[in-house]
């Protein structure tokens, strides 16, 4: 252990000596999350790809779920603690449920719970590896947020998870206006989903893109975008480079 | 009620089923100076009587905000009272911290009533001597709920709490069906008129009141003797009697005098503004 944790576990700031028990890296991870407000509610797309490393070892991941009446998770990072951050709120949900008294948790109170639960883990130095992407809509209102696993949170009109902030979000800042129409927001998404597809490595062809409205969610089936790769640049690529390949 | 000797423990019962420890407990809060609430669709108004004990010292704090859409007014032991007012604006806050949202007001009665709860079953506690008239908004409109220290806690449309309260609940229960439709102005005003019920008679100033209300768009709050004694004065309650209810039960009117005999009150006529007679029959039954 470096210097420093050794003193932080010396005064019992760290944890456990063991340190099994903190998350120290990711391990299966999920890529980007890239999320918009249109006209009736929120547009949410992610792949379905979880990355060990740099392989890219699971292909039916799915990253994006409903979450009581009104609100829909997607997640990047850790899937596992994607999965147990899902059991939290499966039990936040239960006990909302319980009360049966006509009140419901909106987006608004999920993503506050959730901004609480990984600020309080990262101040144990034990955080949940995720960056969170909570969209929903209640009475009307469309609420978008993301909380990042250090509990950072915001809310926008368009946000995006890891590299969807560096090549999605440019794209939605010059094009992204309100009450976008389903179509035109499911092609606006497409277009950042195929960049990613193009340059994030730890991407797969195979997404999801999800909708709630005031009527609940749908999470659309899994599909493909077309790519395209007859750029000329890429027949016979060694031809400026005897030997290579 | 009797001293009997199923009553010094909150854990034991009397063959009839009963608890008396819980019993004397409701007790303690018909002895406290009355309260009363009303609520309309979109607000609810709180009042108390403010009786110090002498002239010399002020009077006890009997309204709590307990957060910008949750008030309380409580009759009975005012201590028990304050300790309880703590806690739910501790559970408010909290509530809000975690969720940034406010605490819906049906969640919290059901909390204080479960607490209330636990020291009727405890041998080492006992019940809370006060009961709490809880007004606040949620997601499904205005809510006025009455807190007991048995535990048990009910919605009203409005209801009176305290000493001489039954005489605000009878000029409320006349009156409740058009509250739900009631304008604010309309709500406080008759706020205040149940409250000058209870006095029996006292003049109503704003030295002896306090008013809260809360409602869409407008934070608990309570109203500053100013505006209070304003209102008495415009609405003319202060030593009036009852003016007409919409479906009146006593045919008294104030102005037109002529009528003799509408109802059958002994000797003055109507001629006397019907000043006299009208408010005194609904108590004395």
């Amino acid at each position: 252990m470096s210097y420093m944790d050794s003193k932080m576990s010396q005064h019992g700031l760290i944890g456990s000596e063991s340190d099994s028990q903190r998350t120290l890296y990711p391990y299966v991870t999920g890529t980007s999350v890239v999320a918009l407000k249109y006209k009736d509610g929120i547009l949410m797309a992610a792949d379905m790809g979880g990355s060990y490393g740099s392989t890219l070892r699971y292909k039916t991941v799915e990253r994006m779920k409903p979450i009581g009446k009104h609100s829909l998770l997607g997640a990047s990072g850790e899937i596992s603690d994607f999965q147990e951050i899902l059991r939290y709120l499966d039990e936040l949900i239960l006990y909302d449920n319980m009360w049966d008294d006509g009140n419901s948790f909106g987006p608004k109170e999920v993503h506050n719970y959730l901004t609480r639960v990984m600020y309080n883990r990262r101040n144990k130095f034990n955080p949940l590896w995720n960056s969170l992407v909570l969209g929903g809509v209640k009475n009307g209102q469309k609420y978008l947020g993301m909380v990042s696993m250090i509990g950072v949170n915001f809310e926008d009109n368009h946000v995006a998870t890891g590299f969807g902030n560096h090549l999605a979000r440019p794209i939605l800042r010059d094009e992204w206006h309100e009450n976008l129409s389903f179509e035109d927001g499911v092609k606006l998404l497409e277009k950042c989903m195929r960049v990613l597809l193009y340059r994030d490595r730890s991407a797969v062809n195979k997404l999801q893109i999800a909708k709630i409205t005031e009527e609940g969610v749908t999470i659309s089936p899994p599909y493909s975008l077309k790519t395209f790769w007859g750029f000329s640049a890429f027949h016979n690529p060694t031809v400026g480079a005897e030997g290579s390949w | 009620m009797f001293r009997n000797q199923y009553d010094t423990d909150v854990t034991t019962w009397s063959p009839a089923g009963r608890l008396f420890q819980v019993e004397y407990a409701m007790e303690a809060v018909k002895q406290g100076s009355a309260a009363i609430g009303l609520r309309s669709k979109t607000h609810v108004v709180l009042g108390c009587v403010n009786k110090a004990n002498s002239e010399l010292s002020s009077h006890q704090k009997k309204i709590f905000k307990v957060d910008d859409h949750i008030g309380v007014a409580i009759a009975g032991l005012t201590a028990d009272g304050r300790v309880l007012s703590r806690y739910m604006r501790n559970e408010c806050i909290n509530y809000s911290f975690t969720y940034e949202s406010p605490l819906p007001v049906g969640r919290l009665v059901v909390q204080l009533a479960d607490k209330a709860q636990v020291c009727t079953q405890r041998s080492w506690k006992r019940p809370y001597g006060v009961g709490l008239l809880v007004a606040g908004l949620d997601e499904s409109g205005a809510h006025l709920y009455y807190n007991c220290p048995s535990g048990n806690y009910f919605e009203y449309q409005a209801f009176a709490i305290g000493s001489r309260s039954q005489a605000a609940k009878t000029y409320l229960e006349r009156r409740f069906e058009n509250f739900m439709d009631s304008s604010r102005e309309d709500l406080i005003k008759d706020a205040l008129m149940a409250i000058r019920e209870t006095l029996q008679g006292e003049t109503l100033k704003s030295s002896i009141c306090t008013v809260a209300v809360v409602g869409v768009g407008e934070p608990f709050h309570i109203l500053d003797q100013g505006t209070v004694q304003q209102m008495i004065d415009a609405f003319d309650i202060a030593g009036e009697r009852e003016a007409p209810a919409p479906e009146p039960d006593e045919a008294e009117e104030q102005g037109a005098a002529e009528e003799q005999g509408v109802v059958a009150e002994p000797g003055d006529g109507a001629d006397q503004g019907g000043a006299t007679d009208e408010g005194v029959a609904p108590m004395d039954i």
